[in-house]
């Protein structure tokens, strides 16, 4: 008789808080002092109470395109303190918080939010990529940063993240092969949060999880329970350890849960998820509540912290984007003159006869 | 100076920048250790290791988008995709992230990679391998796109190519790679982007080619000199994208009379782009329609009849005189 593999994986979950916000037994928690819990934490929070005043604000009109990022802090947070500065970032358009803890402003998150003029320009200091929209787009471009840090024997890591459905897509296969063929000092971060829109993870792989498919590489994965701050933390740590010594990507699958709809653009999630779903995920598994209860079993966090941390950011966002509505737009001409290095003839030319139209006017 | 084969001198433009600049780096399907299913990149791998020069996984969504993350970290990648027929594989890598990446981050990230594809028909390919796609992008905002013609040409490009910082594809023409030899130096030189060649002077009529079909044309040229006298003008496009206007409606402006060729199917191809531009640069100065002379609507045939399919002197011929003739 053939052998063929077992389908079926064990999965095992990494965790290290569970739900009450207790060490998991056998597990231990990061090495991370009471200030860095504490900002970690803060950060978070400055993510959850960011995203419900953006959603308000593109309500009222003042956004524009914006993917809601609640429930997915810990994921997006926890894992870009385990990194430093100097690591490349290569998000997509739902890892706002990841590019504004890497070091983006508000600002820039609203300019592109309101397709503005200098909505994607990163800073020079922030190694990030604009976020992408291709989904996996990005997966080859971390392969291949991660990959010129192993040519030149750097320790920089190049983290992508992405969610459950960019891993149907081609790019993820092939980012992730060359990432292994290679060594390349790549983290792949898949926030899996069950839902390509509208579609569940049932329909997208037959894989019992997207961390198996680390397996079949050659690379580390890991399942982590993605709304464990703490786990997500070490996992990342690790991975970027491993990384920076040579030893290869890793792929990280954070389970995960999306509160908001996909985009504020006319998304219903009632359409393809429960109610009841919905709020075992907010009530029980609340990344920030998990985190909160852990840090409260310290006696390092109070409500006074808690409104401390809100007031602040909203008064943060509050001024930004009074800022933003009275900075330019852009135009045509910027984006011309940003295409190329040297801007052929014919587009110079597009660019004199629609300024002198523009004048005409 | 040596005697170069094509091939040979689009291998030395690689080896002279590889040499230059240890930034340079090149990787594809087959490119290392065998020096490429042409042999373009022999020797880089034995000369320069396997550091500088990489066999990839096959996947050419990945090679252009590993490039494109190789290039964020300051290395000049030169890409190879063993066939043209190939390329839609990777067209998100080239059209969407290539191309858009310079403009989208507000000038902070350049994408200096230079992306080599053998295209063209001719040479008995399996289907699928032959196509000539470049018509794709040059509707591709933020690419550029270079097809030299012949040994000096491309190694000269080439190196122009790598030294730019923006993407840039070139397309290297298959049946052109051992059929031709020129004398070239052995010194780094470049040949700049953007700008056509006058390959042959005439009054008559302005013949437009790129890649192989500029020996087809410099043939239909003395052909039609032979059978009627006529005084062609062979203009070498060399980068299609962006096009070198100014040679080219200069030249219409003096004969009055334009004839497109190449290979790719007509609709929607370079020759319509061309017909455009002389009708808004140049309209006054046409006696006749621009005629174009090209493969057909279809994809590229299987190899029994490609000869048919692909344009002959006695197309050309026959365009040029029915502009003559109008």
């Amino acid at each position: 008789m053939p052998k063929v593999m077992e389908l079926k994986q064990d999965p095992e979950m990494f965790q290290i808080l569970d739900e009450n916000g207790n060490i998991v037994d056998g597990q231990q928690a990061p090495d991370l002092s009471d200030d860095e819990l504490k900002d970690l934490y803060r950060w978070m929070l400055r993510i959850r109470t960011f995203d419900g005043r953006a959603i308000k604000l593109n309500r009222q009109g003042r956004l524009g395109f914006y993917a809601p990022m609640a429930g997915q802090e810990a994921c997006q947070i926890a894992s870009m303190a385990a990194l430093e500065k100097s690591d490349w970032l290569f998000p997509s358009y739902r890892d706002i918080g990841t590019a504004l803890y890497h070091g983006i402003s508000m600002e820039m998150a609203f300019l592109y939010s309101r397709g503005m003029k200098d909505g994607m320009k990163v800073p020079e200091d922030v190694n990030m990529f604009p976020p992408q929209i291709i989904i996996a787009g990005h997966v080859p471009h971390a392969a291949g940063a991660g990959w010129a840090f192993r040519l030149r024997e750097e320790e920089h890591v190049a983290i992508a993240f992405f969610g459950d459905g960019a891993t149907s897509e081609g790019d993820f296969h092939e980012g992730l092969n060359f990432a292994g063929v290679y060594d390349a000092n790549s983290i792949f971060f898949c926030q899996n949060n069950q839902y390509a829109i509208s579609v569940p993870l049932s329909k997208q792989t037959r894989s019992e999880t997207i961390a198996q498919k680390a397996v079949a590489y050659g690379i580390h994965g890991i399942q982590v329970d993605g709304n464990d701050a703490l786990a997500v933390y070490q996992a990342t740590k690790e991975a970027a350890d491993r990384a920076r010594k040579g030893e290869g990507p890793t792929l990280i699958e954070g389970v995960t849960y999306r509160f908001g709809p996909h985009t504020m653009a006319g998304d219903d999630p009632g359409r393809y998820r429960t109610k009841e779903e919905e709020e075992d995920w907010a009530s029980r598994k609340d990344p920030l509540k998990r985190f909160r209860k852990y840090l409260e079993s310290k006696n390092l966090w109070s409500d006074q912290e808690e409104e401390k941390v809100q007031e602040e950011l909203l008064e943060e966002m509050n001024n930004a984007i009074k800022k933003v509505e009275k900075m330019p737009k852009g135009s045509v001409e910027d984006l011309i003159d940003d295409l190329y290095t040297e801007t052929p003839e014919i587009l110079k030319k597009q660019k004199e006869e629609y300024l002198s139209w523009k004048e005409g006017k | 100076m040596a005697t170069m084969t094509l091939i040979k001198a689009i291998n030395d433009a690689m080896r002279v920048e590889m040499e230059r600049d240890e930034n340079v780096i090149v990787l594809g399907e087959d490119v290392g250790v065998n020096g490429g299913v042409f042999r373009a990149t022999a020797d880089l791998y034995q000369t320069f290791g396997e550091k500088r020069s990489f066999d990839t996984p096959l996947a050419e969504s990945g090679i252009i988008g590993a490039s494109i993350g190789l290039a964020s970290q300051g290395f000049r990648p030169v890409p190879e995709i063993q066939f043209a027929g190939f390329v839609y594989e990777c067209m998100d890598q080239i059209s969407t992230q290539a191309a858009r990446l310079r403009m989208r981050s507000g000038g902070r990230f350049n994408v200096p990679i230079t992306i080599r594809i053998p295209y063209g028909g001719g040479v008995k390919t399996p289907e699928m391998h032959s196509d000539s796609l470049e018509a794709l992008f040059l509707h591709s905002p933020g690419v550029k796109v270079v097809v030299p013609s012949n040994p000096h040409d491309a190694k000269g490009l080439l190196i122009s190519a790598i030294r730019d910082d923006d993407p840039v594809i070139f397309y290297e023409p298959m049946k052109l790679y051992r059929s031709v030899k020129a004398d070239v130096s052995e010194e780094a030189f470049t040949v700049p982007l953007g700008k056509a060649n006058v390959v042959k002077e005439g009054s008559d009529v302005t013949l437009i080619a790129y890649g192989a079909m500029v020996p087809l044309a410099e043939k239909a040229a003395q052909q039609a000199e032979k059978e009627r006298g006529v005084k062609a003008e062979v203009i070498d496009l060399r980068t299609i994208s962006p096009l070198d206007l100014e040679t080219i409606i200069r030249s219409v402006e003096k004969t009055n009379r334009a004839v497109v060729i190449h290979e790719a199917a007509q609709t929607g191809g370079v020759g319509a782009e061309l017909v455009a531009r002389i009708n808004e640069e140049a309209i006054l100065s046409l006696e006749a329609p621009v005629v174009r002379v090209t493969g057909f609507d279809t994809p590229y045939p299987l190899t029994a009849i490609e000869d048919e399919w692909l344009p002959t002197v006695d197309r050309v011929c026959a365009g040029i005189y029915k502009t003559l003739d109008f």
